[in-house]
């Protein structure tokens, strides 16, 4: 029982990790209708510049808080440079130049960094583990993802649905060209919007930098499943991208947990060590299939237009 | 006139020659050189361009021209980088391969052709055991051998239960089940990861603490290894539950996973202070090269491949066409290996011993991996018997 407490702590903590890398791409793929692949790029240089500026400043709460500047700051400087150009333009166009863009962020970090990649230390008090109820200890920096995520998934809520920039994204995702009639300065909008998602891909990857190593291309495939994540959530629904990562997180981690013994009981050993890893990798997409099947605008859709 | 003629007469000749026995000794080296676990496939491709120079560049008095092709640890890729060398660059040899998955991929393309494989690391088992040929010969190890030495070292310890983790490919299951081949305890638990994309080890770090195992083993080689060892620390398992490696901790890892390394075991069979001449040399030479980095067994074993192929085409003084007086050559492993001398099995893996390596502060100040012992010696692979080549 223990056990499952604290296998699904662990998959609570994935999914709210995927959470704030979700929310950003279902913001800008829902209300600019742009699609992003360069998303994932965003994660890696939020994890390269907490690395950098921790290294700095030798405080690691002061350099993840210059690293989640740093993000947002090169979140609207790409909007304004490279991507404001795309808007409009057909989906395929815009895999393409954001392809192009992932290629580039790799290459621009193999230059400034390296090839060999960064470590963030921890501080002390982060790598105790904590006990939660008795018998079960956590690691604190992996409950602290938990706290800093919802509190980052809470404050969303607040701004989305409680605040005027909130209504103006809402009705973005709803109606783009109406709001715009309306009068509203859409460009600025976008950008706004563009750079918060950046803020919160920079949030997910310097997070998951400590536990990971800081890498080329560590935005690639975990990118993958934000987009799985989207598609399930409903595109543009910030509520949809919640439950879904959430679903997600604890699919993929329990799954991994006790997938292997479920298949023992029927399979001989060596036979299910192998398949559960492969299967439980599948869960995940064999989820999104079945509700693309049954949902095909997701489980919780923005509002129709 | 007839001067002409006989000029005509040596130009066509000269045009004729086959490929093989050209001016030039074409070597192709697939490994990794684009995303995370690049930095393996430079270290691989520094060792081996410094045996080159070493070597004077020339090999049987031929320079020497190496074609590096990027596998990016795919087992497809790999395939076709090894049939674009052998088809249409018509390599001598081929050597390199990290992975095994990559090497069996391509291992058919290179046995067909009849060029000559160096695998400078990985060691699946069926490269050792049914799928052993004359024309591949290894460098490294059969992945078995290193974590059966260090089972016998836990064994040694008097370790009661181990829980293993590792990657699901083909060296991962080799891996584990060599711990399992000479651990005498008991295995409480066995995990394997989707490799390579899983990097988050959370579930597992659970199952292993919840198992009440004695010890864990794991592999993970490049920067999952950098990875497991931060959220095993993190997870308060270090100084807990005793962990034992293979292929876990090297010198490309250790510089991000600094003190998560120390007092954590591993076996190899060569470490950067092994006390020979030639291994004083080349991690001096490397390092003087190189700066800043250090050699890795994946970079020593690439040195010995470039070594091994030297010796070869020096017996048959440059002409490559000669295949069984090489393949007679090479298997009398005649060269001077930065791991000491060895010999090969009839399966063409080297019988070599496996040291017991730990990782120390050294004279500069860094983290740097020592031997303490010597945990076997002149190891056989166990799927030698399985391999139809007879000595």
């Amino acid at each position: 029982m223990l056990v499952l407490v604290e296998q699904s702590l662990n998959g609570l903590q994935f999914g709210l990790l995927l959470f704030l890398l979700a929310a950003g791409l279902t913001l800008v793929f829902g209300i600019m209708d742009f699609v992003n692949l360069a998303h994932g790029s965003l994660y890696m240089m939020g994890a390269y510049f907490a690395a950098t500026f921790v290294a700095w400043t030798n405080s690691f709460i002061l350099g993840i808080l210059l690293a989640l500047g740093a993000t947002l700051l090169l979140g609207i400087a790409l909007e304004f440079i490279a991507l404001r150009h795309l808007y409009g333009r057909d989906h395929l166009d815009q895999v393409l130049a954001t392809f192009g863009l992932i290629l580039f962020f790799n290459d621009a970090v193999r230059l400034i960094w390296g090839p060999a990649g960064l470590s963030l230390p921890l501080p002390a008090w982060l790598t105790v583990p904590v006990q939660i109820v008795p018998g079960v200890f956590y690691p604190a920096y992996r409950l602290s993802i938990i706290v800093v995520a919802l509190a980052v998934a809470a404050l969303l809520y607040v701004v989305v649905m409680r605040t005027r920039i909130g209504m103006l994204i809402r009705a973005g995702a709803s109606n783009r060209e109406m709001i715009g009639a309306l009068g509203i300065n859409i460009k600025l909008l976008f950008t706004l919007v563009f750079g918060l998602g950046a803020a919160l891909a920079g949030l997910a990857g310097l997070m998951q930098a400590p536990i990971l190593t800081v890498q080329i291309g560590m935005g690639e495939n975990i990118l993958i499943l934000a987009f799985v994540i989207i598609v399930i959530g409903g595109i543009g629904s910030i509520r949809g991208a919640f439950m879904a990562a959430i679903f997600v997180g604890m699919i993929d981690t329990l799954g991994r947990a006790f997938l292997p013994d479920l298949l023992r009981m029927v399979l001989s050993s060596a036979a299910a060590s192998t398949a559960a890893p492969a299967l439980s990798s599948m869960l995940i997409y064999l989820l999104m299939a079945i509700v693309l099947v049954v949902r095909p605008e997701g489980l919780f859709p923005a509002a129709k237009r | 006139m007839k001067k002409a003629f006989w000029l005509a007469g040596a130009a066509i000749l000269a045009l004729a020659q086959p490929a093989t026995a050209g001016d030039t000794i074409k070597i192709g080296f697939v490994s990794t050189f684009s995303g995370p676990t690049a930095v393996i496939g430079n270290d691989m491709r520094n060792s081996f361009e410094l045996a080159l120079d070493h070597l004077g560049r020339k090999m049987g008095g031929k320079p020497v021209e190496v074609i590096y092709e990027d596998d990016g640890q795919k087992p497809d890729v790999g395939k076709q980088k090894t049939e674009k060398l052998i088809q249409s660059d018509k390599v001598d040899f081929i050597a390199g391969y990290i992975w095994s998955n990559v090497l069996l991929a391509s291992l058919k393309t290179a046995v067909d052709s009849k060029t000559f494989l160096i695998s400078a690391n990985a060691g699946p088992s069926q490269l050792a055991g049914e799928l052993c040929s004359p024309y591949v010969f290894s460098t490294s190890w059969q992945n078995d051998q290193t974590p059966q030495a260090v089972g016998t070292y836990m064994n040694q310890k008097g370790v009661k239960s181990v829980f293993l983790i590792g990657p699901n490919y083909a060296a991962g299951k080799d891996m584990l089940a060599g711990v399992k081949s000479t651990f005498k305890g008991q295995v409480v638990g066995e995990e394997y990861t989707v490799w390579p994309s899983q990097l988050d080890f959370s579930a597992e770090l659970t199952k292993a603490k919840n198992s009440k195992a004695e010890s864990v083993f794991v592999f993970y080689p490049g920067a999952a290894g950098v990875q497991f060892l931060n959220q095993y620390a993190q997870a308060g398992l270090k100084g807990q539950i005793p962990l034992y490696t293979a292929f876990t901790i090297d010198e490309l890892s250790l510089p991000l996973q600094k003190e998560n390394a120390i007092g954590v075991p591993g076996a190899q069979q060569w470490v950067n202070d092994l006390p020979n001449a030639e291994n004083k040399k080349f991690v001096e030479d490397y390092r003087k090269k190189f700066t800043g980095l250090r050699p890795t067994f994946y970079g020593a074993q690439s040195y010995d491949a470039a070594n091994l192929i030297n010796s070869a085409v020096v017996a048959v003084k440059g002409d490559t066409s000669k295949k069984d007086e090489m393949k007679a050559e090479m298997e009398k492993a005649n060269f001077k290996s930065v791991r000491g001398p060895f010999k090969y099995g009839n399966n063409h893996i080297p019988i070599q011993n496996f040291y017991l390596q730990d990782v120390v502060k050294d004279a500069d100040g860094q983290l740097s991996l020592k031997t303490v012992a010597t945990i076997v010696k002149d190891d056989q692979d166990r799927f030698a018997d399985k391999c139809p080549m007879k000595k």
